[in-house]
This record gives C-alpha cells, sequence and structure tokens, in this order.
C-alpha cells in the first residue's frame, strides 16, 4: 500500500469470479454501451484492490471496458466513495450534515479524533483507521450515524463508537 | 388513523419476500394492468393526480405523456433512488423493506411507457440494497413477472440495479444519465428533456422511488379513488422523513390534511420535541427548501393552519412560506443555532456543487466561507449582505437547479433570523457549545 503505486510485482487482475461479475455487468447495457459499466466496476476495483485507486488500477479498468485511461480518471476523481489514496482498514465516514449536527454529530467527532489521535482524512499510524467525515448519508431520522464500509451504525453515542472501535480492533464487525 | 397506500403492509412479516407480498394482493395490480392498454394506464395515472415525489411535484401523468415514440428506438425508465437531499431518507425504506412494491411499480409503469429495460439509480452509500432489490427481481422473474413474454403478454422487461458512488448532484436528472452513461454527474443543459433524449440520447422518463411505488396503488384502487385523497392538486399520500429534534423521528405516510401542527406534537406521529423544548424552526420539504420560524410554519401569514401539502406549505411564496419538497421535514428545537446549520448546508452544497457553473463553484465556497466566519464568530453586519447579495446573484444563473437549491436556505434563514446573524456576531460565545468546525479532508 504505497502512495506511489501498487508494489510493482503485484499484478493487476480480477479474479475469475470477478471477471464474470464485469461480464454480467456490461451486459446490462447496449452493445457499445459498455462504458455504464465504469462506476460498478470501479466499485469492485476499490474493494479487490486495497481500498482506493491507484493509477495502475484505474487503467486496468480502462482496458477492461475499452475506454481511454483519462475516461476513468475523470470519474474516479469525481465521485467521492472513490479513494484516490490509501486508507486504513475501517474508513469511518460520520456525518455531518444539518439533521446529524443538531442530534451532536460533532461530538461524535470531536471523541473520535481524541480516541484515535487523528484529525478529519487521516489513517491511524497502525493503518487500521481512517476518519472520513461525509454528507448527509440518508440516515437523518436515526442521527448521529456514521458508515464503515458496506454498513451504517446509527443512534451513535460515545460508548457506542468505542464499542465499535473495539469491534473493529478485534476483527469483529461486517464491512461486506 | 389516516388511509395508506404506500406502507399498508410494511409491518406484516415476510413482506420483503415475493410469496408474502402476493399473499397481500401483491402484483394483481400487475395483473389488472395487462388487461388495460398502455393508454388506459396513463389515463388512471393521469386522473389519479399523483405528482412527483423526487421534490418537483411535476404531474407524473403529464411527465409520461410527453415521451417521444419514434419508431424502432428503445424507451427507457429509469428510477432515481438518489436520495441525497439532507433530511430525506423515505426511499430508502421503500427499498428496503419492501421491495417488491417498487417493482411491482416499474413493471406497470415501463408496461405503460412501453420501456423493455429499466434501471434503478441507487446512491452508492446505500451499499446492502442493491442486493435486497436483486434479489426481489430474481423472485418477480422466477414467478414469471419479469423476464421474457411476462405473463404471456408478449411484453419483456428487465430491471437492473446501477449503484452511484456520492454525488448529490446525481440525484438531478440529466446528471443521474450523465453517471449511468458512466460519466462525471454534470448535468446537461436543458432541452432536450429527457423525454426526448435521455439515457443514449434515446426517450427516457426519470421518476422518483416514491412515485413508482404509488402506481400499483392507483392502478388497484383506480386514478378517481386515488384523486379523492388529500385536497385540491395534493392527491393521495406522501412519504414524509422526520428528523432533527424530535421524540419519534421516521418515515410516516401522511394524508394532505394533516396539519403541521399535528405532525409534530402527536403521538400518532411524530410526538413532539425532546425534553419538552420549543419549536424553533423547521425545514420541512429537505434542505434546499426554505426554512421557517414556528409562527410562520405552523400557521400562514393569513393566520390559517399550515398543513401538510404543497398549496398549504406554498403559502405565501418564498417570503413567508416554503415547499414540500422531498418530504425530508427537519425540526430545529430552541437551543439550535440557526448560524450553525446553516453553515453545514452551505457545506454541503458548495461539496456537491458540480463546478460547471461559476455562480454555483464559486457562490457556494463564497457562502461557506462567509458562515464560517461567522459562526466562528470573525464577522460582521456587512458579511450578512454580502451573504445576501452572493445566493441573490447564483438563484436563477445556473445550468441546473443545484445554485438555486444551495442559495434558498441561505436566503430564508436571513430573511427570517437576520436577529440572530447579528447577535451571534456581536456574542461570539455561542461558540461555547459548539466545537469540531472541521475543513473537507480531501482522501
Ligand atoms: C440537485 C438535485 C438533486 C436531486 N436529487 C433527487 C433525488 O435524490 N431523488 C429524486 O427522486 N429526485 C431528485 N431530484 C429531482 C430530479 O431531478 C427529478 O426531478 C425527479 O427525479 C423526477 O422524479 P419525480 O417526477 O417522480 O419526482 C434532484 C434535483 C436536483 C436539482
Ligand atoms: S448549478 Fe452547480 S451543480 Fe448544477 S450544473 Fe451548475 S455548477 Fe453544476
Ligand atoms: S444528515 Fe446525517 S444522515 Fe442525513
Amino acid at each position: 500500500m504505497t502512495k506511489n503505486g501498487v508494489s510493482p510485482n503485484k499484478e493487476i487482475v480480477f479474479s475469475t469470479e470477478s471477471l464474470h461479475k464485469v461480464h454480467e455487468i456490461i451486459a446490462r447495457y447496449p452493445e457499445g454501451k459498455q462504458k455504464s459499466a465504469l462506476i460498478p466496476i470501479l466499485h469492485m476495483a476499490q474493494k479487490e484492490f486495497g481500498g482506493w485507486l491507484d493509477v495502475p488500477v484505474m487503467d486496468y479498468v480502462a482496458s477492461l471496458l475499452n475506454i481511454s485511461p483519462i475516461e476513468v480518471y475523470e470519474v474516479a476523481t469525481f465521485y467521492t466513495m472513490f479513494n484516490m489514496q490509501p486508507v486504513g482498514k475501517y474508513v469511518l465516514e460520520v456525518c455531518r450534515t444539518g439533521p446529524c449536527m443538531l442530534n451532536g454529530s460533532d461530538q461524535i467527532i470531536e471523541h473520535i479524533k481524541e480516541k484515535l489521535q487523528i484529525k478529519e482524512g487521516e489513517t491511524t499510524k497502525d493503518g487500521m483507521f481512517t476518519l472520513k467525515p461525509a454528507e448527509c448519508l440518508g440516515a437523518c431520522g436515526y442521527a448521529p450515524m456514521m458508515q464503515i464500509g458496506k454498513f451504517y451504525h446509527e443512534h451513535l453515542t460515545k460508548e457506542k463508537v468505542d464499542e465499535i472501535i473495539d469491534l473493529c480492533r478485534a476483527g469483529n464487525i461486517a464491512i461486506d | 388513523m389516516s388511509k395508506k397506500l404506500l406502507l399498508k403492509n410494511i409491518d406484516v412479516e415476510g413482506i420483503k419476500t415475493f410469496e408474502v407480498f402476493r399473499k397481500h394482493g401483491g402484483y394483481s395490480a400487475a395483473e389488472k394492468a395487462f388487461k388495460m392498454t398502455p393508454d388506459e394506464i396513463l389515463e388512471e395515472v393521469k386522473i389519479s393526480g399523483l405528482r412527483g415525489r423526487g421534490g418537483a411535484g411535476f404531474p407524473t401523468g403529464l411527465k409520461w405523456s410527453f415521451l417521444a415514440k419514434p419508431e424502432g428506438v428503445p424507451r427507457y425508465l429509469v428510477v432515481n433512488a438518489d436520495e441525497s437531499e439532507p433530511g430525506t431518507f423515505k426511499d430508502r425504506y421503500l427499498m428496503e423493506y419492501i421491495p417488491h412494491q417498487l417493482i411491482e411499480g416499474i413493471l406497470i409503469s415501463s408496461f405503460c411507457l412501453g420501456a423493455n429495460v429499466s434501471y434503478i439509480y441507487i446512491r452508492g452509500e446505500y451499499s446492502w440494497i442493491p442486493e435486497i432489490l436483486e434479489y426481489a427481481i430474481q423472485e418477480a422473474k422466477a414467478h414469471g413477472f419479469l423476464g421474457k413474454n411476462i405473463k404471456n403478454t408478449g411484453y419483456d422487461l428487465e430491471i437492473y440495479v446501477q449503484r452511484g458512488a456520492g454525488a448529490y448532484v446525481c440525484g438531478e436528472e440529466t446528471a443521474l444519465l450523465e453517471s449511468l452513461e458512466g460519466k462525471r454527474g454534470n448535468p446537461r443543459l436543458k432541452p432536450p428533456f429527457p423525454a426526448v433524449k435521455g439515457l443514449y440520447q434515446c426517450p427516457t422518463v426519470v421518476n422518483n422511488v416514491e412515485t413508482i411505488a404509488a402506481i400499483p396503488a392507483i392502478i388497484s384502487i383506480t386514478g378517481a379513488e386515488y384523486a379523492k385523497m388529500g385536497v385540491g392538486r395534493s392527491t393521495g399520500t406522501k412519504l414524509i422523513s422526520a428528523c432533527g429534534n424530535l421524540n419519534r423521528p421516521g418515515v410516516y405516510e401522511i394524508d394532505f390534511n394533516l396539519s403541521i401542527e399535528e405532525f409534530i406534537y402527536s403521538e400518532e406521529y411524530c410526538g413532539g420535541i425532546p425534553k419538552g423544548k420549543k419549536l424553533k424552526a423547521c425545514i420541512p420539504g429537505g434542505s434546499s427548501v426554505p426554512i421557517l420560524p414556528a409562527k410562520l410554519l405552523l400557521k400562514t401569514a393569513n393566520g390559517e393552519t399550515r398543513l401538510m401539502n404543497y398549496e398549504s406549505m406554498a403559502d405565501g411564496g418564498f417570503i413567508t412560506g416554503t415547499a414540500l419538497g422531498s418530504g425530508g421535514f427537519i425540526v430545529l428545537d430552541e437551543d439550535q443555532c440557526i448560524v450553525r446549520h446553516t453553515m453545514t448546508l452551505a457545506r454541503f452544497y458548495n461539496h456537491e456543487s458540480c463546478g460547471q457553473c461559476t455562480p454555483c463553484r464559486e457562490g457556494t465556497g463564497w457562502m461557506y466561507r462567509i458562515l464560517k466566519k461567522i459562526e466562528e464568530g470573525r464577522g460582521t453586519y456587512d458579511d450578512i449582505d454580502l451573504l445576501w447579495n452572493i445566493q441573490s446573484k447564483i438563484d436563477g444563473n445556473t445550468i441546473c437547479p443545484l445554485g438555486d437549491a444551495a442559495s434558498w436556505p441561505v436566503a430564508a434563514a436571513i430573511r427570517h433570523f437576520r436577529d440572530e446573524f447579528q447577535w451571534h456576531i456581536n456574542n461570539p460565545e455561542c461558540l461555547t457549545k459548539n466545537y469540531g468546525i472541521a475543513e473537507y479532508a480531501t482522501i
């Protein structure tokens, strides 16, 4: 997980299962419109190749879809869910928009910063946690909340955050 | 108890599955629709008076009637499940707990529109929901309600779920189509409208999840019966996602005759404000609509009781009224700081601007920075006027309505709470109960 590239001896290719999925996705669109598969495939690539999209990974996706690399970079950099830099194993995405703020999301973010000794956007030294403030995730009625991987954790309190962090450390939390 | 259409069976155990959904009348509206012609279905939708539930409230039947039908060109129905407007989480509820209702709605709507492929574009963060929808699609297919020659009608339909990847602007219909084509979510200039040139430049209808989920009920009970529910041009029922400072936040299906006061305070709905605190303000239709102080929220400027419907919410225009919007109902209690709340919304719009139009790209950033300055106790009275000036220059001067949506919350906050902005400038100690102001982390 180096910043300037996946280690050179690691070949970037999807597993057979993922390649199968790629073809299944491409078949959802009309002939010649395979570019529509770009975002779904970037999601798969991010998951399979270390949680972020390095240039060689994006180039690989471009080659799969027969489009130019720049078309992939344009898209990858536009959407907030695609990480352009390495992230920790657990990315804590804490919502801080209006409705969550009204229910104390600021205090939750502050608590995580103190507990993990990181600022927004930073990763802990052990590579376990990244704190990534998020904007409204569609869980406003269950605020405050955060997303870790695939799932939402709602009705957060400081104690609940502590528990979740312990569960992460013990590897006991589902992220996909 | 008001009559429920969308959430009627939400508490039925196992309603997520085809079997239970079917047992409770599921897919019988589709069977009825297959005995009708597409024109007859369209007529029912028109008579129902159904208005788009995504925010703008455009009549659905009318939208469908604009769909171009050139020979030999495919048509598409695209379901907008991007749901990213702060305060809004109703579509998630429908998809997560009663997915077949949406699938049946897509089936009837696509049959009416003559679409053989439909895409559900869902916000990327709802990452556990596509599986739920895909499972429902498989079940429907296994029972002959999707796929080829559905129920021997000769009609074919495939539904695919497409995830976005975190961009509010992709809820705007043309940005959504760009995103679905594998591009950045930059809204298109209109015209041409999607009804003429939409997905892959083919005629396309884009509708909200809740809009499409209401179609089976309309076909079941008839458009005329649906139109009898509600008041005036607000027909049927509406989902409201209530949040902020409420005892019982959540998703409610309401009757358009319900008063806002009853919605906030009655036990059937939100159950009042925690700790008996007073109501300070409310944004009743998603973050983009104007905030109203309690007084103007509960009663219109003319002293009439304000109801939860399109017309009553809009009574007074943007001066003393607001809008029903997407139904994202955000309540602020007496302890909340308007400046800080408005600042978080300004930050949101700034973060979400696609950057194509200068007034939106630059203006949203200016508004955020000025609000942050005031919030941090470094503001001046001139800043309030400057804010007003900036928002007025964004409004109406951009490609898509995100620019307007960014300016309205700021305009309304200043219009109704100018004294609080001034107080904030003179009393920076308001800060003592707030902390953790963070710059954007770009990772
Ligand atoms: C910035 C922006 C964001 C939007 N987000 C959504 C959304 O998340 N969901 C939605 O259904 N409509 C959204 N809309 C409205 C859509 O452009 C479109 O009007 C709607 O999907 C039409 O469906 P309806 O007629 O069924 O409401 C948004 C509009 C704008 C300008
Ligand atoms: S108004 Fe904003 S979001 Fe909409 S097209 Fe212009 S820059 Fe993009
Ligand atoms: S404001 Fe946090 S989930 Fe909507």
